[in-house]
């Protein structure tokens, strides 16, 4: 493929000193699974942060393997000449502390016990993500990115790090998020979470005690997400009434729409773990910067010093242009820079993760912008 | 394309905080950045002159002017500046009264429909003026509120605004001294600055 990273090579790195977690507890120690791409400049201005979504990781752009046709999950966004491009940026991204692909989280040993996490890996927030970020960055020499950047809950820890740690960003992009989860957000959360805990193989999260996933739970609860990450105009293209396919397990299945959710559920309950599931949606309900309204937005982001680049999807329904536009509104009442535009798309919430010549103009100009930029008073 | 008027930054001041309404491609910011290093800020509805705006290091929002400007605070701006727009806007009065909302003073450019070319296509010859600056015929035009310097001046009093300069160009961004002398019949091109009656 042309413009590829090519074969990229996740590394993990431990970090030894505890951390102390929002919601209380203390980790003793953590890994986080990175993997980078590009080349830090000799300033170190030129690092670019990914944050990953609900159920992304640290894999995203490039291939692990030769010959594989699965790239990493915005691959199509990252790479030389792309809109965050490795020719110009050395792009830092990461698998969650909590997550469930390397990094920390319920899939790990607790050195207290000797035995998995589990259910009780401590619950962990966006804030706790921004410090371990901070920490990665740390480690890597970077005291300052030149933009962090993410989609949905990957959008947030963008927002978030530019109230955190204010001096340490040039610029954010905030794709397809919200400033905080409404009802209807949390309830289809919730259903997805109980999904799996009625799911009998669950045993209060301790699955891993008796050597089974609760596959079905999270297989149901990743249906249930999938729906809201679509839009109606999308499945009705994609399949609209048509017939499942033949040569694709059809049982008890009647409509197309039906088999590719339960394909996507069994593929999804294959590698991604149940309590990591449960956590990060958790992660998503709790994200609130207002502090439960103690604050107003625009107070809270008084402090901001980066540029923004707002991007929100006419056909999103999970995080809808009118959520960015809070978040925008906010942002011009805080007299900050901010730029924001509502892209048609037809692809609903997904469309962050789809290819589409007008996002990438947008996205592009702002990244190369900043680019320019650095280095400059 | 039209130019802007040439008399537009003589009306800024340094180090402000200036709004451009229907910015385009930045045109206009961007050279006032530069000269009067001015905070800047953008509305626009087209992504790809958005983009573009990107390129040059705007700050600018994809919004639609009709909806109006609420999401602003009273007098966020200390200018605010509408070129060529305010003819396209379905309620011309609203936004101007919005503009000095949130702005402490008002830059308006709008073509001047009783320049002498249009009476002579509408008056002579008895057609709706199609010409550089009304390019589009009359079923197809965004042009949907064209007025006068008299109109404009007779609106302005009506809203309690004060006219605090007035100024004409042509399409090349330059004053003529006809248009300065008769503005309501040879200037093409109609230029205020406003505030609000104090």
């Amino acid at each position: 493929m042309t413009n590829s990273l090519g074969i990229v090579i996740p590394e993990l790195v431990a970090f030894e000193t505890p951390l102390d977690l929002e919601r209380g507890g203390t980790l003793p120690r953590y890994d986080l699974m990175i993997e980078t791409y590009g080349t830090l400049d000799t300033n170190r201005s030129n690092a670019v942060l990914v944050c990953h979504a609900l159920s992304g990781d640290h894999h995203a752009a490039g291939y692990h393997e030769a010959e594989s046709n699965k790239p990493g999950w915005w691959d199509h966004y990252i790479g030389p000449g792309k809109c965050i491009d490795t020719d110009l940026f050395f792009v830092v991204s990461l698998n969650n502390l909590g997550g469930c692909s390397g990094s920390t989280g319920p899939l790990s040993l607790n050195p207290a016990t000797g035995k998995v996490y589990g259910p009780d890996f401590p619950e962990v927030t966006v804030l706790d993500w921004v410090h371990t970020q901070a920490r990665l960055a740390d480690h890597l020499g970077i005291e300052r990115f030149a933009v962090i950047v993410g989609g949905s809950l990957g959008g947030m820890q963008a927002l978030q790090w530019s109230i955190t740690f204010p001096d340490r960003l040039a610029a954010a992009a905030v794709i397809a998020a919200a400033p905080r989860l409404t009802a209807q957000n949390i309830a289809f959360n919730e259903v997805a979470r109980q999904a799996i805990m009625r799911d009998p193989n669950f045993f209060d999260g301790n699955y891993a005690d008796h050597n089974v996933i609760p596959a079905s739970g999270v297989g149901l609860a990743r249906m249930v997400g999938h729906i809201t990450y679509l839009s109606d105009i999308s499945m009705g293209k994609k399949f609209g009434r048509s017939l499942p396919r033949k040569d694709r397990d059809a049982d008890g299945v009647n409509f197309a729409i039906e088999q590719y959710l339960r394909y996507q559920g069994k593929q999804f309950s294959g590698r991604f773990d149940a309590n990591t599931y449960i956590l990060m949606t958790r992660a998503l309900d709790y994200f609130d910067p207002t502090i439960n309204g103690l604050k107003t937005l625009p107070d809270i982001l008084k402090s901001t010093v980066c540029k923004f680049l707002v991007l929100s999807f006419t056909t999103d329904w999970r995080f809808s242009p009118s959520r960015s536009e809070e978040i925008v509104d906010a942002l011009i009442q805080a007299d900050k820079q901010v730029s924001y535009v509502r892209l048609e798309s037809a692809h609903g919430h997904d469309a962050f993760l789809i290819p589409d010549v007008t996002y990438e103009r947008v996205f592009k100009a702002f990244m190369n912008r900043i680019h320019l930029d650095l280095g400059k008073p | 394309m039209i130019s802007h008027s040439h008399q537009i930054p003589n009306w800024i001041t340094r180090h402000t905080r200036v709004l451009d309404l229907g910015c385009g491609n930045g045109e206009l910011l961007a050279q006032l950045v530069d000269s009067h290093q001015i905070d800047a800020l953008g509305l626009e509805l087209d992504p790809e002159k958005i983009a573009t705006c990107l390129d040059r290091g705007l700050s600018v929002i994809q919004q639609d002017l009709n909806s109006g400007l609420s999401n602003f605070n009273d007098q966020q701006f200390d200018t605010v500046i509408m070129t060529q727009t305010l003819q396209a806007i379905r309620r011309p009065d609203l936004a101007l009264s919005e503009m000095l909302r949130v702005g402490r003073e008002a830059i308006v450019t709008f073509p001047n429909f009783a320049y002498i070319r249009n009476r002579m296509q509408l008056g002579l010859g008895g057609h709706m003026p199609v010409n550089p600056q009304l390019p589009n015929p009359w079923y197809n035009t965004p042009n949907i509120h064209l007025s006068t310097f008299h109109d404009f001046e007779e609106l302005c009093h009506a809203l309690s605004i004060q006219i605090s300069d007035r100024d004409t160009s042509n399409l090349s961004g330059k004053r003529t001294w006809l248009g300065k002398v008769w503005p309501n019949l040879f200037g093409e091109v109609a230029l205020y600055r406003l505030t609000k009656e104090s």
